[in-house]
């Protein structure tokens, strides 16, 4: 099925090497790529195969569960062929940056400044990069699975009978 | 009746306290600041149902015009210098009124970003508990309000510099 998609054939034509694993479920083509390559294959997916809108940028902390803590996920979606694409790369807790999207996509922009101010990740030649939800003077990336959930200067919570 | 009453009806005779008091409570002016679902209620509180004009109390778009400032939702620690700012631009006497379990206490948002109480930040008059508190219930609290202006003393004489302003304790 995903080794039958259009986009995910012309990648492994000429990324193979930096393809890490292509999955699909129920309809949705995850690519999973390095992180070297990452804006040569954004770049291509938009130039060559049509995906011309960025629809969302995130990324997961998968901390304790995989070898890379984080995960970067580019949601792209092509109009004029009515597909959609999911592209995956890993980031490690110890190299935490990655080249910025916008020089594909300007959308980018603000996604990126998101990500960077709840998980921490730093994108390289990003234009604006300051914090876009909580305020400059935070202390902290509260969507890191290690944040206490009731903020650092407060005692947690142990259950509602504690 | 055995008293002279030389002016006729035209003269009453009262406390500065009670009159000054009398026509502050009459004439709440909340500031117009809506946080959360809770500023949905004050409106219909406001509306024409519920009615908040009959009690003199009419939602003013400026705090240099407004004594009373409704905390009607979520208090993000974003927002909060913005609350303080309005409060500090509202000129004395002036009072808060916590609407809401969010404003008393944080409510369901027990996390990094949520002020847990407005009191933390601005003292608070009268609390009102709900999520979101009815009108009804938003109507008794400004009622409640309107009770805590009744019993202060020295209020007008403060702020002409004679004495200081007191403020019993709530019973």
């Amino acid at each position: 099925m995903a080794e039958n998609n259009r986009a995910v054939l012309k990648l492994k034509e000429k990324f193979a090497a930096s393809i890490i694993d292509v999955a699909e479920f129920r309809g949705e083509v995850t690519v999973t790529v390095a992180k070297d390559a990452i804006i040569e294959i954004l770049s291509f997916l938009k130039q060559s195969l049509q995906f011309n809108q960025l629809t969302d940028l995130t990324a997961v902390d998968y901390l304790g569960k995989k070898e890379d803590r984080f995960m970067m996920v580019y949601q792209l979606l092509s109009i004029p062929n009515k597909d959609r694409l999911r592209i995956k790369t890993p980031v490690s807790e110890a190299a935490c940056s990655i080249p910025t999207a916008t020089q594909v996509w300007l959308t980018a922009n603000w996604l990126e400044r998101e990500v960077y101010d709840l998980f921490g990740i730093t994108f390289d030649k990003h234009p604006d990069l300051r914090r876009i939800l909580l305020s400059e003077d935070w202390v902290g990336h509260p969507l890191r699975k290690d944040y206490p959930l009731q903020g650092p200067d407060r005692e947690p919570y142990k259950g509602r009978l504690s | 009746m055995g008293v002279d009453n030389p002016l006729g009806d035209n003269v009453i005779t009262t406390s500065l306290d009670l009159l000054v008091n009398w026509s502050r409570k009459s004439s709440i002016w909340p500031m117009t600041f809506g946080l959360a679902c809770c500023a949905i209620e004050m409106m219909a509180a406001g509306a024409a149902h519920n009615d908040l004009d009959r009690f003199g109390i009419i939602f003013r778009a400026s705090p240099r015009q407004s004594d009373c400032i409704i905390i009607a939702g979520t208090v993000t620690k974003k927002m909060l210098p913005v609350i303080q700012t309005v409060y500090e631009q509202m000129p004395e006497p002036k009072w808060v009124i916590a609407m809401g379990a969010c404003a008393c206490s944080g409510g369901i948002f027990d996390t990094y970003s949520v002020v847990q109480g407005i009191d933390q930040a601005l003292p608070v008059d009268v609390y009102i508990p709900g999520c979101p508190p009815r009108p009804e219930a938003l109507l008794f609290g400004l009622m409640k309000l309107q009770d805590k202006i009744m019993t202060e003393r020295n209020s007008f004489g403060s702020s002409i510099g004679l004495g200081e302003r007191y403020i019993p304790e709530a019973a």
